[in-house]
């Protein structure tokens, strides 16, 4: 198989380049780009790329396969591979810090913004503060975020406005904060994201949705955000 | 939270509904204007300025006028922040787009009330 891989070391390279390896790939196996990544590791111990779990939970390897963002773990060769071919690069709109390595702070200050942990100025109760079933299942499709940057970094309204736009990660997030019903900050949250930015510079293009690796709908939840906001106003 | 004195409304939810109401008057006003053009085949001068002489005419024109001024300011002071990112290149961009739209609500007022 033809690998075009994305190289930059800031300590010997002016510039990134793509780099073209051949590498062969055991036959009657379906390897996962992980799996990839590894071969090429054992041909070149320099390539430089992160990874953790390798099943999918963590949210560490996530990478631009042939174009697509997704966690290299849990993606197979024939999902993605046409014609003989994959291209490698680091997620998209992120400074790269070393070949896939990305540097993540400007999507973890979105994500420091929403402010995600519960707020509640109640006294708090001798054991736990219950939930209806009703209540914590409009948590489901949200709290399964595992923060892997795919999603925003294949946003160009993120690219465009990293530093203003919250992002479709950042903003699932926010919504199941403001949706839990043990948190008592929801207008706090609301009033914080009514700016032309956080929230509204999202033209729903929807590839967050495509891209999420854990099947979830930030789409979605950022509607659910417009209508909070919406009712408030109006 | 993101301060922001350029956009047209006080916030985000102002901006998203002045777009989207807006679209739905102009949306209205092409259909209407379209509508009479294909119902007045070999229209007249005098049909077209009779039209224009009803004063709910001139109304729903005024308001579509108002409407595409919100709608294109919304719309091009947000590919403005999205593309220019030199802050005096962007600020000269929207000074020279609202300055546009106010000539052209101007002159709208004029044409429609003038006539």
């Amino acid at each position: 198989m033809q690998i075009s891989l994305y190289r930059y070391n800031p300590e010997t390279d002016s510039e990134p380049y793509m780099q073209n390896i051949d590498l062969d790939i055991p036959d009657g196996q379906d390897l996962m780009v992980l799996d990839v990544l590894h071969l090429l590791k054992e041909k070149d111990a320099g390539i430089s790329f992160r990874r953790s779990c390798r099943e999918g939970v963590c949210g560490s390897d996530g990478v631009n396969m042939n174009g697509a963002n997704g966690l290299a773990c849990i993606t197979p060769l024939s999902s993605i591979v046409k014609k003989n071919k994959l291209v490698l690069r680091p997620l998209p709109g992120l400074p790269v810090i070393r070949d896939l390595i990305v540097d993540m702070e400007p999507f973890y200050q979105q994500y420091e913004k929403i402010e995600p942990y519960l707020i509640n100025d109640t006294p708090a109760p001798t054991l736990e503060r219950l939930q209806t079933i009703e209540d914590r299942e409009k948590l489901d499709g949200l709290y399964e975020c595992i923060l892997c940057a795919c999603c925003s970094t294949a946003c160009p309204s993120f690219w465009w406005n990293p530093d203003k736009f919250v992002g479709p990660s950042g903003l699932i997030q926010a919504y199941r904060f403001l949706i839990d019903s043990r948190d008592t900050a929801t207008e706090d949250r609301l009033a914080n994201l009514d700016d032309p930015f956080s929230v509204f510079r999202c033209r729903g293009i929807m590839n967050c949705v495509t891209v999420c690796p854990k099947g979830l709908n930030p789409t979605r939840a950022i509607g659910n955000i417009r209508d909070m906001l919406l009712k408030r106003a109006i | 939270m993101v301060t922001i004195v350029t956009n047209l409304g006080k916030n985000g939810v102002s901006d998203w509904l002045l777009q989207r109401l807006s679209a739905v008057v102009l949306a209205a006003y092409t259909v209407f204007i379209i509508g009479y053009l294909l119902l007045n085949p070999g229209l007249t001068y005098v049909q077209w300025s009779g039209l224009f002489d009803l004063t709910w005419v001139r109304i729903f024109s005024l308001l579509s006028l108002l409407s595409l001024g919100a709608h294109a300011w919304v719309g091009l002071w947000t590919v403005s922040t999205d593309y220019i990112k030199p802050t005096g290149l962007r600020l000269l961009f929207q000074s020279v787009v609202v300055t546009a739209l106010f000539v052209y609500v101007v002159w709208g007022i004029q044409i429609l009330w003038g006539v």
